[in-house]
């Protein structure tokens, strides 16, 4: 018998110790102990986290993993949010799920993020998967109602359906009618994008009504309030819910009847929507704040005064979404009444407004860092800032993980001295050290990226705009980011140098993007030719990239490390070094 | 820096901003402090024009400030509904960080707006009388016209102020002198 070096214990043992281990990376790190760990785990996982659905192909997944029953895909590049990324870039679906409606008949679980679903895609799923349970998706499009019916009608069992941030055409069917009158396993429901047309009340309440483990539900805008407090009648266990829009002027019998309905529901955790709330309503809500957890007020346009009276209400408060009409004073409020806070997000009124709307600047910032201990993650749009406040928060909240400041005006100097943010962001990077996300803007010089590349030892992903000097600024961060997984880059002087430096570091990490820089074509294909195991994109909507002189900058860059080679599926405007047209997508 | 190079990118690059807007805004390097109120009015007028969407008070830079889409539009959706329905102008004080909207529609009268314009900006109106404008105060109410002239509030009756006013300024005491009144 042959002398197995890990462990006498068997494969049995072996994969019932294994299934306590959930995470992922603990699992990969698991199956590089030795080769019948790898064997004996890739039977046994049944959970997959494709972070970038083109760096690995749906066979070779099936082939390593043959009994997966959860996967989660991610598909384009993060900028696509921000109008970067041109329609019909890529992020297909259907692939995956043709080749794991074969493989995985048990699969029960389908989270997607920034992919392209078709109604096809959705009537396979509804198709394939018996016992189908959970279906995210997230910042999704391509589909319809049509498809959202076909998963009605047959997935008896589903448990979480959760469309956030979507583009849901509307086909005009009433899919909601499509779940039979005998499904009622619903936990999670999440159809906030939807518009309109596409929800009909009855079969909201039907199905409301008849499934008793509903615990998240969030409506969509057109859900008015009379309706609301119906709903939440029928569903006074909810801990998740997403309140829709108020009237006008303040009924009192709408009033007391959305109070009451609220007053019933004692596990009530998380709030949002508030979509064109009127102040006088909102004390209907006061009844369940003491127990609040997350409220998302992003869509709020209700001012400082009303949401330091909301605010003050909720003291257990972990998590908060405001719109920059909280103010100073607000954020002050927040800071004394909060302590519980972990995250919160200010997002701009008036963003694309010459002049500040409301009186929210980096004071704000300063005070919940100096009066929220557990304050973790940070997302905040402002108009003005200084490297003292920076620092200052730096020192008040070294337990900061997630960094995202936006000053809306790009190049804008420190406020008080006219300096770059260098020393500021330098301290924010120095003293968090568990930092793992930063956003960075304002004014800056290649200074900060050799703090960020000398102390971000930890940081994952980084965003830079309008930033940097020169080469010099990239190179500190591909050489210095240890943890670097994911690199988005736009406006910065950043060129050819950097990247070809740091060729071999682009394998270690998930993602480069760069667009409005000073890379050539020219460095593309060397560096494609150089690193097979990267896909280097080269998308650009001006041509072919080689039909311009030879010093002509690409317009954006997308390299991503992949073990499945170059895609298929590219459109036109992606150019890579392979001049063979055949493998592209017909014009 | 890349931009200057001579491809004439900008020809075809893809960017929301009005028709013949300039590109300064993006290569932009000096140092704001506070905004320049003085470049308002052409902005003012701008936004008033066009409804349908949230007009760019200069050329805006693809995908800046990063907001999401649907966030983007649902600010702009309430803009729309909402300025359909009142009529919103600009509220600004000299020294104060800040502008506010006010609906002229929801007052009755000049009491009532002056009341609104003290609290929100923590100020106190003082007394008006035609021949010596306000008085006793440090600042004064003022408002911009359709003709781009900036009148003292309160010297034409309401109904007639609320169809003129595009935007109004709370102004310091001192530079309110010049003024003149309404024919």
């Amino acid at each position: 018998m042959p002398k197995r070096l890990a462990s006498s214990l068997s494969d049995e043992v072996l994969e019932h110790v294994f299934s306590f281990i959930q995470s992922e990376k603990d699992r990969n790190v698991v199956s590089a102990v030795c080769k019948s760990w790898y064997e004996i785990e890739r039977w046994c996982r049944r959970k997959i986290f494709v972070g970038n659905c083109y760096a690995v192909s749906p066979e070779m997944v099936i082939r390593r993993f043959p009994q997966v029953r959860s996967i989660e895909l991610k598909g384009k590049p993060h900028f696509t949010d921000f109008n970067l990324v041109p329609d019909g870039w890529g992020g297909y679906v259907l692939p995956w799920i043709t080749e794991m409606a074969g493989a995985y008949p048990w699969l029960d679980e389908i989270r997607l993020k920034r992919m392209v679903v078709t109604d096809e895609s959705l009537e396979l799923i509804a198709k394939s998967f018996k016992d189908f349970k959970v279906l995210v998706l997230a910042s999704c499009e391509g589909f319809s109602t049509d498809g959202l019916a076909a998963i009605a009608a047959s997935c008896k069992n589903l448990r979480e359906l959760d469309l956030r941030e979507s583009e849901v055409d509307d086909s005009s069917v009433h899919w909601l009618s499509h779940f039979p009158e005998t499904y009622t396993s619903m936990v999670s429901l999440n159809i906030s994008c939807l518009g309109s047309g596409e929800v009909s009340f009855s079969a909201l309440e039907r199905l409301v009504s008849r499934c008793p483990n509903l615990r998240s539900l969030k409506l969509n805008r057109a859900v008015p309030l009379d309706k609301t407090a119906n709903i939440l009648r029928l569903a006074p266990q909810l801990v998740e819910f997403s309140a829709c829009t108020y009237s006008a002027e303040l009924r009192s019998d709408v009033f007391s009847n959305l109070a009451g309905a609220f007053s019933n529901c004692k596990e009530l955790r998380s709030l949002s929507g508030f979509w064109d709330v009127v102040p006088d309503y909102l004390p209907a809500i006061y009844s369940v704040c003491s127990r609040l957890t997350s409220l998302n007020l992003s869509y709020a346009t209700i001012l400082s005064p009303d949401l330091i009276k909301l605010v003050s209400h909720c003291p257990s408060l972990q998590r908060l979404l405001v719109l920059d009409y909280i103010e100073d004073s607000g954020l002050e409020a927040l800071a004394s009444n909060c302590k519980d806070l972990q995250e919160l997000r200010v997002f701009p009124s008036d963003p694309f407004d010459a002049e500040p709307n409301a009186s929210l600047t980096e004071q704000g910032l300063v005070a919940v860092s100096l009066g929220c201990p557990k304050l973790q993650s940070v997302l905040y749009f402002c108009r003005r800032m200084s490297n003292a406040a920076l620092v200052t928060i730096a020192q008040n909240r070294p337990n900061l993980n997630r960094f995202r400041l936006c000053i809306i005006e790009p190049n804008t100097a420190d406020y008080l001295t006219g300096e770059p943010f260098d020393v500021g962001f330098g301290a924010i990077v120095e003293h968090c050290k568990a930092l793992i996300r930063l956003s960075l803007s304002g004014l800056l010089t290649d200074c900060v990226f050799e703090y960020i590349g000398k102390y971000a030892k930890k940081l994952e992903m980084l965003s830079v705009a309008f930033a940097g000097d020169s080469d010099l600024g990239l190179h500190h961060v591909l050489s210095g980011c240890e943890s670097l997984r994911k690199l988005e880059i736009r406006d910065c002087p950043f060129g050819d140098k950097a990247l070809l430096t740091n060729a071999a570091k682009l394998e270690t990490m998930q993602s480069l993007w760069m667009s409005s820089c000073s890379v050539s074509f020219e460095a593309c294909k060397l560096l494609s030719q150089k690193m097979p195991r990267l896909n280097v994109e080269v998308i650009d909507e001006r041509g072919p990239p080689d039909s311009r002189p030879e010093n002509c900058t690409v317009d954006k860059l997308y390299i991503y490390r992949s073990v499945a080679g170059p895609r298929f599926d590219m459109p036109p405007f992606v150019w890579t070094k392979d001049e063979d047209l055949a493998l592209r997508l017909s014009p | 820096m890349v931009f200057e190079k001579d491809l004439n990118l900008y020809a075809t690059e893809l960017r929301l901003g009005l028709p013949g807007s300039s590109e300064e805004s993006i290569r932009i390097s000096n140092k704001r402090a506070l905004p320049d109120m003085n470049d308002d009015s052409g902005v003012a007028a701008a936004k008033k024009c066009d409804q349908e969407t949230a007009p760019p008070t200069k050329a805006q830079v693809v995908g800046w400030p990063p907001i999401r889409s649907y966030r983007k539009n649902s600010l702009q959706t309430k803009k729309t509904e909402a300025e359909t329905g009142g009529m919103y102008v600009k509220v600004s004080m000299d020294g104060a960080p800040y502008l506010r909207k006010i609906d002229l529609k929801v007052y009755k009268g000049y009491p009532e707006l002056f009341k609104a314009m003290e609290d929100m900006f923590k100020f106190k109106v003082g007394k008006y009388s035609e021949r010596e404008g306000y008085n006793g105060s440090e600042f004064v109410p003022t408002y911009e016209d359709k003709d781009g002239d900036w009148m003292l509030v309160g010297d034409v009756p309401w109904e007639m102020f609320i169809n003129a006013c595009k935007r109004l300024r709370i102004v310091r005491g001192s530079e309110a002198r010049g003024l003149g009144c309404v024919v």
